[in-house]
């Protein structure tokens, strides 16, 4: 008997990360070629590498396109207000510090609008992952310029163009103290899977930027490339150089330095508040 | 052998000393704030106790990141609150508004100073009562309640966790830095005392759960992070599920929840002070600190033979129109004492119609004295 071959409908057709998403929330509101969809699944395929126990994990987006990735996640997550992820999270991991989470925003959320809680959280060494999503532009709102559009860059706010110097994310962070940064682009998705998986097991911040391509805006008013032609530009420009001083971690118009630039110990603030904590109460309770 | 947390006995304290300690035995463990006259003697309470009763005490960047760790801490299951003036305040307001909207139970306390901008510090006033019920944008009602003494500043942090747990919504406590400040005795009753409230829980499995969907007295049980029902809240509009939903039919259902929880449960949420008001022709109304002056106005007016009485607000918001209303409708008089240029007194004579209302503002470092109201109540009834 010849067997029938049956067509499955998209609705049907299952993906190898399904019960890593939340039900009901898909499609996502990104744009086609949109380097945040491949953060998500990175990120979801790094989770399923370590076998996490998607329980024990909190996932804090701020506002922007990579302020609605929190809603895609199949664990308990929170969508905050514009910049202010990074103190929320704190509360929840002082709260609770057997949870994980995980800090997810743009250029503008976490280094125009955010940029002083990621310092300081980077100070604290807090035990978060944050994962900047960084395509140098605001992308929801239009195209404006922001902290990391290039000098001289065209955007619908610098029309003559951008008079302002760019922020090196990486040696901000690491400036700042955290204990793991990193950057990598949307195209390097083996290595960014690697790296967020190292930074999900650090106990201290881990930071990591993802160059990411944003052709329906940025490409459109700035770069004049659709979502191809990036992806090839993120693949021509990166140079992997590990280890390197982030201080020398540049990104240009013809060159992106990508890698593993920190990898550190150094005391954690939850750790830090509970030993105290517990030390107060150790003393008190004697007297 | 360990100590309770809740130190009972009689002291001779601040009004921030008490307000710490109310937080404590209302079972508060995370306290998280910038330094700010003159709310900092609580930060300083708070860094001293809550590592002795296994609590959380930071002090963030700004105050912006002091409510947000809050509201954090609240999601992650643990009593939490922050302590701030105007100044910190007016930093909060987009966090209060995320916090009415994703329906996350904490407190405020508010030690106003004169202001607007950085004002008189150290100088006591009421100028933030508006502020505190209409900071955020958006439609929402808050609740707000208002010590007048040292012993309030402890019964009403317990009564404001209590209200907070329970209708899932961030209520202030607003006092000035004459409250703050000023020493006089507390009593701290025996814990068994005291009654606390916890926020509900979801009765249903995770996959049955709605994190949005209210009971039947429109609040909805709140699972926090952790324990398996892996919600997604968000500070857009959003359906019963959590989802963000941008329908007109959403927005109007959401907002009218926001309010409607509280507007229904007025009567619980309400309380009031009636001095004196029986046979009372002249009735002053305040709040706060200018309410001690009022009654002993109203000691002395009656003294000399003057119908006065005192209805004090210790619930603000909701504002108390329909007890406001019945005074008002009876009385033949109403003066309005309040440390600012008339703001409470917009909401008195919203809910009245008959009696003449005369504003009695006074800015600056002084509160009204007995006397100063007493003149009012004379030169308008003679």
């Amino acid at each position: 008997m010849k067997e029938s071959i049956k067509h499955l409908t998209n609705h049907e057709r299952k993906h190898p990360l399904d019960s890593y998403l939340r039900k009901g929330m898909i499609p996502h509101i990104w744009c086609p070629g949109c380097g945040n969809g491949v953060i998500l699944n990175c990120f979801l395929q790094a989770l399923k590498e370590l076998h996490f126990n998607l329980d024990n994990l909190v996932v804090v987006s701020g506002i922007g396109c990579m302020g609605r990735i929190s809603g895609y996640i199949n664990a308990d997550a929170f969508h905050t207000t514009h910049g202010r992820a990074i103190p929320f999270a704190l509360g929840v991991k002082l709260a609770k510090p057997e949870l994980k989470v995980v800090v997810f925003g743009g250029d503008g959320d976490l280094l125009a609008i955010g940029a002083n809680h990621l310092i300081q959280a980077a100070r604290r060494n807090i035990e978060l992952t944050v994962i900047l999503s960084n395509n140098f532009n605001y992308g929801m709102t239009g195209g404006q310029c922001g902290p990391t559009t290039p000098l001289n860059a065209v955007t619908t706010t610098s029309p003559y163009g951008n008079v302002e110097h760019p922020f090196n994310a990486v040696y901000l962070a690491a400036g700042s103290g955290a204990t793991y940064v990193a950057r990598w682009t949307a195209y390097h998705v083996r290595n960014l899977v690697d790296s967020i998986k190292k930074a999900l097991l650090k106990k201290g911040f881990s930071f990591i930027e993802v160059i990411s391509p944003c052709p329906e805006i940025y490409g459109r008013h700035t770069k004049h490339m659709n979502a191809v032609e990036m992806m090839k530009w993120l693949k021509q420009a990166s140079i992997i150089q590990n280890k390197i001083d982030p201080i020398k971690a540049e990104i240009t118009q013809n060159i992106i330095v990508v890698g593993e630039f920190v990898d550190k110990e150094k005391p954690e603030y939850t750790d830090l508040i509970w030993g105290k904590i517990g030390k107060v109460e150790r003393t008190y309770h004697k007297e | 052998m360990k100590k309770p947390d809740v130190l009972t006995g009689e002291y001779f304290v601040q009004g921030n000393f008490a307000l710490a300690e109310g937080a404590i035995a209302a079972g508060c463990r995370f306290y998280s704030a910038y330094p700010i006259t003159p709310a900092s003697s609580i930060a300083e309470r708070m860094a001293l106790r809550m590592p002795q009763v296994g609590g959380i005490f930071i002090q963030l960047e700004d105050e912006i990141s002091s409510l947000m760790s809050v509201i954090g801490a609240s999601w992650a299951g643990v009593k939490a609150m922050t302590a701030t003036s105007g100044p910190g305040l007016s930093l909060m307001v987009e966090s209060i508004g995320l916090a009415i909207m994703t329906e996350t139970p904490c407190v405020i306390a508010d030690m106003m100073r004169g202001g607007p901008s950085t004002g008189q510090p150290t100088k006591p006033s009421q100028q933030d009562v508006l502020q505190v019920r209409w900071a955020a944008h958006g439609d929402y009602e808050i609740i707000t309640l208002a010590p007048y003494s040292v012993q309030e500043m402890f019964d009403l942090t317990i009564k404001a966790f209590n209200l907070a747990e329970k209708f899932r919504v961030p209520c202030f406590i607003l006092a000035d830095e004459i409250i703050a400040h000023t020493r006089e005795k507390l009593v701290i009753p025996e814990p068994e005392k005291i009654k606390t409230v916890d926020r509900k829980k979801p009765k249903v499995p995770p996959e049955e759960y709605l994190p949005f969907k209210p009971d039947e007295d429109l609040v909805p049980p709140m699972s926090c992070f952790g324990e398996g029902y892996r919600f997604y809240a968000t500070g857009l509009t959003h359906d019963e599920s959590g989802h963000p939903d941008m329908s007109a039919k959403t927005q109007r259902e959401l907002t009218s929840r926001l309010c409607e929880k509280i507007r229904k449960n007025k009567k619980e949420i309400i309380t009031v002070e009636k001095y004196f008001l029986d046979d009372a022709e002249t009735v002053i109304i305040a709040f706060g600190t200018p309410a001690r002056a009022a009654k002993e106005t109203v000691k002395i007016g009656r003294e000399k033979g003057l119908k006065v009485g005192l209805l004090r607000l210790i619930t603000v918001w909701p504002f108390p129109e329909e007890e406001v209303a019945k005074i008002v409708s009876e009385a033949k008089l109403i003066i309005v004492p309040e440390m600012n240029q008339g703001q409470i007194i917009r909401e008195v004579k919203a809910a009245s119609s008959t009696a003449p209302i005369i504003s009695f503002p006074k800015v600056g470092e002084e509160p009204p004295t007995p006397n100063e109201i007493l003149k009012i109540i004379e030169k308008n009834t003679s």
